[in-house]
């Protein structure tokens, strides 16, 4: 039996470059041999070690599951690796991908179009040339609900102010608006899940991530 | 700039074909010099894969611009990496000269 095909990996943004070249090899013969970084894997790089996304998040965006987008990030940063350590040169393509544009429509001439070169903004419609466009999707990722929900709070050591916590900032980085001293993070034993709360969240995200 | 129309006929009367891939003819019009050429459609009636075949198609004769009612789910992967633009305009009863003449304004 054939094994299942692979998931197609949605790439938004493609790298600007084509790949790195090291320079300064102490035994060097003229020829550098290369590591083949893949598309899918420098998407990965992008948006996890870029952008600053988790990795459920960035699978979102890469639309594949969060284990797989693990996978493809673990192997981005091992290839990266070999290439530093082995003095090796680095060429991204490859891999199992489609890039994804930006889709608008005309107000004018009611047509939709989309946006393959990312370079370049569009501000008038290709078709008539008319400038009131819009943007088709809503392109700014917003956090899954049980991600964002986070009951924690921040609480300053000095003066006992108390304010939510803000999800992906940590405690010790916000400011007392009172004192001026480094928050930290209220320990709440009553806030401890059970197993069966979490298993009923992750169920409840499939569900979602199937159907919404 | 070459921009790439689907039609159902081979003159400026007919209207704008609602398929891609299984369109009676593609027109490919210059912005610049104003020359067309009407390409009759090769894969109107092959089984399957008509879609890339046309893109192909598209390709070869350096059109940047696509204009038709709908596409296939093969195409956008296709014209993405080609960097060639879909236009989508669910007006079928627009004629070929209504949009060469959108396109000129």
């Amino acid at each position: 039996m054939s094994p299942r095909p692979t998931r197609l990996r949605k790439i938004s943004n493609p790298p600007l470059i084509s790949g790195f070249k090291p320079y300064g090899a102490k035994n060097s013969n003229g020829k550098t041999e290369a590591v083949f970084l893949h598309f899918e894997e420098y998407e990965a790089l992008r948006l996890c070690d870029y952008e600053l996304l988790n990795h459920l998040q960035a699978s979102i965006i890469m639309d594949v599951s969060r284990p797989t987008l693990t996978r493809i990030y673990a192997k981005a940063r091992q290839k990266i690796a070999e290439a530093l350590v082995q003095g090796k040169q680095i060429i991204i393509e490859g891999g199992k991908i489609y890039f994804d544009s930006e889709w608008f429509s005309c107000k004018s001439c009611r047509c939709y179009f989309n946006n393959p070169d990312k370079q370049e903004e569009i501000k008038k419609c290709p078709l008539c040339g008319s400038g009131t466009i819009s943007n088709c999707q809503e392109l700014f990722y917003e956090p899954e609900e049980s991600v964002s929900r986070c009951r924690d709070i921040c609480i300053c050591p000095k003066c006992d102010y108390e304010q939510p916590h803000k999800f992906g900032v940590p405690c010790k980085s916000e400011i007392c608006p009172v004192c001026g001293h480094n928050m930290l993070k209220k320990i709440m034993p009553q806030n401890k899940k059970t197993t069966k709360e979490k298993k009923d969240e992750s169920s409840n995200y499939k569900y979602r991530k199937q159907f919404g | 700039m070459k921009v790439a129309i689907t039609s159902t006929g081979n003159s400026l009367d007919n209207k704008l074909d609602q398929r891609f891939g299984r369109c009676s003819y593609f027109i490919i019009y210059d912005t610049e010099t104003k020359g067309m050429e009407f390409i009759p459609n090769p894969n109107k009636d092959v089984q399957a894969g008509a879609g890339p075949a046309s893109v192909q198609l598209i390709a070869s004769r350096n059109a940047q611009k696509i204009i038709s009612g709908e596409f296939g789910i093969k195409i956008k992967s296709l014209l993405d990496s080609l960097k060639i633009q879909m236009i989508v305009l669910k007006e079928p009863e627009k004629t070929i000269r209504e949009i060469i003449n959108m396109l000129n304004q």
